[in-house]
């Protein structure tokens, strides 16, 4: 075998090894460079976001509309803040429109469920940075089982 | 009272070896490295260590990540956490699978290889040869073997890696029906770079470097007749698979306890 | 043992050299003297440590005692990069040839001055194509190692040894395995080389017909230390009966047939 040849192989085996890496760091780590430009911003507070996380999907009735781009913590009233990408193709929620925090299955991951609220002339349609006011917190478990217990014990 | 003298006569020779091991090492790689010489030797062994290896780790990572997204999603799915799939493929693949795996095929393949080729060349009067025309075999023929292997392993244990989750997903996503993107964004949620991917490639370093070690040292150290290389050669095998999975439990603590 | 008066300076001296590996004593206080220009030959039983002794020459081994002079330097004494030194003035040829098997004959031959030397490619082409012309393998320069019959790799190993003028060149067991044919053209190789290049030759062999034809100076080996030395026809005309059964190939003499062991009887019941 020429010299040639094996180092054209060998080339190419390190390029690929790099290759890997990028890929691993990139679409597996997620270490972002920013993601595709045709989304636009909401906003939402909550007063617990439970096992949300970045990246997290954003569905309504099932549907993927987006992905939670930042998760920041406001510090005037300590609650955190989700920003939402959501694709531009889905552009007309109402503000009257609810999200809240939801598990898929017993053990799955957290997603943001969005539910679009009613429509009249007096609504207004979501644009790039609005808050969505009406917000639902995810579940936690011990308050869940705390709560039931305070029920009990005051009967 | 002669199991005792056993012992102790197999723990002197053990230790006579480990201390052969480090000298050998020690004298290849340490000392002046000639450049212009050494690195068209380097590369050929790359192509022979590394580039030949390509073919089994690719196929065997593409297969166990596939395997690793069926055996998942039939547990998750049961729990209806099926989307977790991607984390579970992920995590699995770049904090054990992909390093240790590697290690061990390339232990079958490479180091094998290896071992045979050096104890041949002992055997063969090659590396004597070599000594007398005033050529350091250590140098010539060890250190651009050790280098090759400390080299590829790291880069292949990356490749099984990606190449076993292109497999996972296409199992999870294409066959299964997981969401895409939650497939992915479950995934890099959860997968951090430093602690996960680094740590596994430090993983990968740390096997190359012992797999290697023992290959080419059970090669320089084998008895020059056909009966003393094969058994070099088995050794090989058996202690660097072994070495790895006992240091992959000493670094797992280290890193992940 | 009478001193010989005629010879010239010795390229390499042993004196009073004991080795021994492990427990068992290979040489015990041997003492010889390799003249310049010379072909001497080594001969002994098998199994007697004479590859040994080509290995204490070269430094590979260390004696445990004696010293091992070649060109004025004590071998066992010299450092590391001094042996690697001394080494580029010698040469060895292995029973097995040793070729690289990775590469063309063109390249064995090259190897040692590619390694050596910072000549120019077109030079180096050139002293290959001279050495391999003189063992006659001009031709086969492009053949692998493994394509080449057993003889022709010694010849080519024999290129090799060469391929850098050395001063000193031993021979280990370059006879064993080969056919008649093969075998006449190593010796003719051995003594034209060594007449047409001024090299300083030792031949280990125990092949006592080839050696006699070529060798101007004989030691023979066995039991630890040299029982017989001379010219040819001082040794033929050697009384001594171990000498005597060598060279006729006597099967048990004073050199015994039976490795040494408790009497048979013994062992039986």
């Amino acid at each position: 075998m020429n010299s040639k040849k094996v180092e054209l192989l060998v080339g190419f085996f390190v390029a690929l090894g790099i290759a890997s890496l990028l890929f691993l760091a990139l679409k597996v780590a997620g270490t972002n460079v920013s993601g595709s430009g045709d989304t636009y911003q909401l906003k939402a507070k909550f007063e617990n976001i439970g096992g949300l996380k970045v990246r997290s999907a954003i569905k309504v009735g099932g549907v993927i509309v987006g992905r939670v781009e930042a998760i920041t913590l406001d510090l005037e009233d300590y609650l955190p803040v989700v920003v939402l990408a959501i694709d531009k193709n889905y552009d007309n929620f109402p503000d009257t429109s609810s999200l809240s925090i939801l598990t898929s299955g017993l053990l799955g991951e957290q997603y943001l469920g969005l539910t679009p609220g009613f429509i009249d002339e007096t609504v207004e349609i979501l644009g790039d940075g609005d808050y969505i006011e009406d917000t639902k917190s995810a579940l936690v478990l011990e308050e869940l089982i705390g709560q039931f217990l305070f029920s009990q014990g005051s009967e | 009272m002669n199991w005792i003298q056993h012992l102790g006569r197999n723990a002197i020779d053990r230790v006579a070896a480990i201390g052969r091991a480090s000298m050998m090492l020690f004298g290849a790689i340490f000392g002046k490295p000639n450049f212009v010489k050494g690195f068209p030797l380097l590369v050929k062994q790359l192509y022979v260590v590394g580039v030949l290896s390509l073919i089994i780790i690719l196929v065997s990572g593409l297969f166990i990540g596939m395997v690793l997204a069926l055996q998942g999603y039939t547990v998750l799915v049961g729990y209806g956490a099926e989307g977790s799939l991607g984390q579970m493929v992920s995590l699995s693949l770049l904090r054990e699978l992909g390093p240790v795996v590697t290690a061990l095929l390339f232990a079958g393949r490479a180091g094998s290889a290896l071992t045979a080729e050096i104890g041949l060349m002992k055997a063969t009067e090659q590396l004597t040869s070599l000594e007398m025309m005033a050529v350091d075999p250590l140098k010539r023929i060890i250190a651009p073997r050790f280098w090759a292997g400390v080299i590829s392993m790291p880069i292949l244990a990356l490749m099984f890696s990606s190449i076993g989750l292109l497999g996972g997903h296409l199992v999870g996503v294409e066959w299964l029906g997981v969401d895409s993107g939650g497939f992915w964004s479950v995934m890099q949620a959860s997968v951090d770079f430093e602690k996960d991917v680094l740590n596994g490639v430090i993983k990968s370093i740390v096997f190359a470097i012992v797999v290697t070690w023992i290959a080419i040292f059970k090669g320089y150290d084998a008895i020059p007749t056909s009966e003393g290389i094969s058994q070099a050669t088995t050794q090989t095998v058996v202690q660097s698979s072994l070495a790895v999975l006992g240091f992959d439990f000493v670094l797992t603590a280290l890193m992940f306890g | 043992m009478s001193e010989q008066n005629n010879t010239p300076a010795p390229l390499v001296e042993l004196k009073n050299v004991t080795f021994s590996r492990g427990d068992r004593l290979i040489y015990d206080d041997i003492s010889m003297s390799f003249p310049k220009g010379k072909v001497t030959a080594i001969m002994g039983p098998s199994g007697i440590g004479k590859t040994t002794l080509l290995r204490l020459i070269g430094g590979q081994l260390r004696p445990d005692s004696g010293e091992i002079l070649v060109a004025d330097k004590n071998i066992p004494s010299l450092s590391r990069s001094e042996l690697y030194k001394a080494r580029e003035k010698m040469s060895m040829l292995f029973q097995s040839g040793a070729l690289f098997t990775e590469m063309s004959v063109f390249d064995n031959v090259a190897f040692p001055i590619r390694e050596h030397t910072k000549l120019p490619e077109d030079i180096i082409r050139s002293m290959v194509l001279m050495k391999l012309e003189s063992v006659g393998l001009r031709g086969a320069r492009d053949l692998m190692p493994n394509e080449l019959s057993g003889g022709m790799a010694r010849r080519a190993a024999l290129a090799r040894s060469i391929a850098l003028d050395p001063e000193l060149i031993m021979y280990d067991e370059p006879f064993v395995g080969q056919d008649p044919i093969s075998m006449g053209v190593l010796v003719r190789l051995i003594k034209s080389l060594n007449n047409s290049l001024n090299l300083t030759s030792i031949v280990v062999s125990h092949d006592v017909k080839e050696l006699m034809s070529i060798a101007d100076y004989i030691y023979i080996i066995a039991e630890k230390r040299v029982i017989g030395h001379g010219t040819k026809e001082q040794l033929l005309a050697s009384e001594s009966p171990l000498v005597q059964q060598f060279l006729k190939g006597e099967a048990d003499g004073p050199v015994p047939f039976h490795f040494n062991a408790s009497p048979l009887a013994e062992d039986l019941m």
